[in-house]
């Protein structure tokens, strides 16, 4: 089986500040990490890589900084990765990013299954992950838990606001991981000693490597998307509902078990 | 003995602290007559939540002059009894002096009520980019309980404990006097050092009411590294080895994998790992990343030439959840794993600490416990649960009595000490008299004697 697994560097903590010229977010001199929800599904496919065999690679694009986060899947467990990665991508929105890592997948040949995130942490539309399986022309589902192979197609679950869902979807398809759904493996060590900085394991893939040449599918000029103001929104809470049994003692027992009592 | 309290005590309480603050007999919950572990169960005659030293001193003074029994407690969240009014009487909770009254950045200081939560304390200074290192792993523990206990935590490896970081004291003595030991001084042999005695006295001596704590300047950067190893004597065999290495570490925690396995339970969630019977896990912190990753990869080239299988990064706020978290909720997923259970946190010299753990397998199998242990092995501080796993009362006691006589005797032999910083309360007295034995213990109760002529301050506790 073919896997690959998107994955995007997102800034290492919450607080980025957002310039107020562009309304784009300044990551300049910004700890980086693998935007967390890429971990679940990176361990989703390592998962089915396990169980069925064949081969996982990741593809990001962005900066060479980029490369960190292809590595440190590397040192998860992926077999290779590529980074997709040219002044003339910068500026995409999500129409001009899923149009490009099509374009770079592509590049690359066959592929059973991609695995997304369900969103990022920094631009958070979730949307990038559906429109790259519109561009590549693929089956999809979103909000998946869990995966396995069942003969030709690939059997998942998936959440949806008020039933789990369970379905069979064929192959070559895209699946976007629901967060939370698993325990991410931890990068290793002996595997950071073993390929050092992936030199061989890492392709750079640039627009000259693609086929559509057309410039103005790329980048800032690719992106019909006019960003008005970015913020950093609201905390969302959590929500749970009690409608059974004693209300009182029900919900004493939530604030005791999470220490606020 | 004691007086014990009658309407007119409860009448005058009220006329000195609102009534609703008050709680009296039946109107006290269940939860306050016992502790975290629940090994003894007596409830107090009033509850009262204070909210300043004043109110404290107030209490103190009556119930010295009508020699009324006092206990002073906080979360309530210590595991030897230390909290549980053994003679009834006037329970003071702390819980509602929360408050972080003052960071002073040029001194590097901060002054809170004994009632402000360790991770109230440590998200706060953090945000301000100071460090309170102290890191003991009941984060919902108050930092009154803290220094009454001198915790100390996962990362003392490095840092040292609450005794390391407590500057100054305000008390409230048993007979209601207010005195204040310390200060924000960094050097201090003005005479002999109170406070460190108040420290880890575990309310027997006075009622903390406000401490001044050192700050130290938050390290940039922390990682964490997880070592897996084939079996347990494999992962603490490294552990001498890695302190012999002369590396740089802020943790050195050891845990087997049923104790991650109820982890796991307890918390409904995954730890990353669980294919090898134990782990090792490091930390390392610092303001150079280059010198953390020099750091780790000494240790870990060194682990995995000792045997470990890899070593797992650990470096997202992400993965520091998933690990520590566990780590953290250890105690308690131990405590739900089994209908009963006692516990043992002795120290010994660091040099002896995978001989020591390899002794507690040894002893399971000769008492027929099953004995789950974890702990801070860069520091020597063993956490050992005696489980009881539903077998008979009578059973139980005869086994975990023979099971803790080894553990401590072989402690003792180890030079080792009774505890390591969950005290001694009421539950591990007969123990630390043994260790010390009459001389030292005779000394203790002298001092009580200077601090509490009329023995109303926490009674029955520590010696």
């Amino acid at each position: 089986m073919n896997i690959i697994v998107c994955i995007k560097q997102v800034p290492g903590t919450t607080n980025v500040n957002v310039d107020p010229v562009t309304g784009t977010l300044i990551r300049d001199g910004v700890a980086a990490k693998m935007n967390p929800y890429d971990l679940y599904a990176l361990e989703l496919g390592f998962k089915l890589k396990d169980k069925h065999g064949g081969t996982l690679n990741v593809v990001s694009m962005g900066p060479n900084s980029a490369l960190e986060v292809i590595r440190e899947a590397i040192y998860m467990g992926a077999d290779g990765g590529v980074l997709i990665s040219d002044r003339k991508f910068g500026g995409a929105d999500v129409l001009a990013t899923s149009y490009t890592l099509c374009s770079g997948i592509l590049a690359l040949g066959d592929f059973d299954v991609i695995l997304c995130g369900k969103q990022t942490t920094d631009g958070d539309t979730a949307q990038v992950g559906s429109e790259l399986a519109e561009h590549l022309k693929v089956p999809h589902a979103a909000n998946v838990r869990d995966v396995d192979v069942d003969g030709d197609r690939i059997k998942y679950v998936s959440n949806l606001d008020n039933k789990i869902v369970t379905a069979k979807i064929k192959t070559p398809c895209l699946l976007c991981v629901d967060g939370e759904v698993n325990t991410p493996r931890l990068p290793s060590f002996k595997r950071k000693l073993q390929y050092g900085d992936c030199a061989e394991q890492i392709r750079i893939i640039t627009f000259d490597d693609l086929q559509d040449k057309d410039e103005t599918h790329y980048g800032l000029k690719g992106s019909p998307t006019q960003v008005e103001r970015i913020f950093n929104p609201d905390k969302k809470s959590e929500k749970e509902i009690i409608k059974d049994g004693n209300l009182a003692s029900e919900m004493y027992k939530i604030l005791r078990d999470r220490k606020f009592v | 003995m004691y007086k014990k309290v009658d309407n007119k005590d409860i009448e005058y309480l009220r006329s000195v602290i609102p009534a609703n603050r008050i709680l009296v007999h039946d109107e006290i919950s269940d939860d306050y007559a016992h502790d975290e572990l629940g090994g003894i169960e007596v409830k107090p005659e009033v509850l009262i939540y204070v909210r300043s030293t004043e109110e404290v001193s107030k209490v103190m003074k009556y119930a010295y002059e009508n020699e009324i029994p006092v206990v002073a407690r906080g979360s309530g969240t210590d595991l030897v009894g230390a909290a549980v009014a053994l003679e009834g009487g006037i329970m003071i909770c702390t819980k509602q002096m929360n408050h972080i009254l003052e960071v002073d950045e040029t001194n590097l200081t901060v002054t809170v009520e004994p009632g402000v939560l360790l991770m109230e304390l440590q998200a706060y200074v953090e945000e301000r980019d100071l460090f309170y290192p102290p890191d003991p792993g009941e984060k919902s523990a108050t930092i009154g309980g803290n220094i009454s206990t001198n915790a100390g935590g996962m990362r003392a490896v490095k840092y040292g404990v609450t005794r390391d970081y407590v500057r100054g004291l305000t008390v409230v003595m048993p007979n209601g006097e207010i005195e204040h030991f310390g200060g924000k001084v960094v050097k201090n042999s003005s005479g002999y050092d109170i406070k460190d005695l108040i420290i880890g006295s575990e309310g027997t001596l006075c009622i903390i009411t406000e401490a001044i704590l050192k700050l130290v300047p938050k390290p940039a950067y922390s990682v964490s590294m997880l070592l897996p190893f084939m079996t347990m004597e494999k992962a603490i065999e490294v552990v001498p080895e890695i302190i012999r290495s002369k590396a740089s570490l802020t943790a050195i925690e050891y845990m087997s994998l049923d104790t991650i396995i109820s982890a796991e339970q307890f918390l409904g969630k995954k730890f990353p790992d669980t294919n090898y019977e134990a782990y090792i896990l490091l930390t390392f912190d610092g303001n150079s990343m280059n010198e953390i990753q020099d750091e780790y990869t000494k240790v870990a080239n060194l682990c995995i030439e000792k045997g470990a299988i890899d070593g797992y990064f650990v470096d997202t706020d992400e993965r520091k959840k998933s690990v520590w978290n566990a780590r953290g909720a250890f105690l308690e997923a131990i405590k739900a794993s089994t209908d009963l259970m006692d516990e043992c946190d002795v120290v010994v010299p660091k040099g002896k600490v995978a001989d020591f753990i390899k002794y507690t397998h040894e002893v399971g199998k000769e008492v027929g416990l099953r004995i789950p242990s974890f702990g801070h092995a860069g520091d020597g501080n063993l956490h050992i649960y005696l489980c009881k796993d539903s077998m008979a009362e009578e059973i139980w006691k005869q086994k975990a009595d023979k099971a803790f006589e080894l553990l401590y005797t072989k402690a003792r032999e180890f030079g080792g000490m009774v505890s390591g910083e969950h005290g001694i309360g009421y539950a591990k007295k007969p123990y630390l008299a043994r260790q010390v034995g009459e001389n030292q213990i005779e000394l203790m109760r002298s001092i009580k004697k200077v601090f509490d002529p009329k023995n109303i301050l926490n009674p029955g506790k520590v010696c």
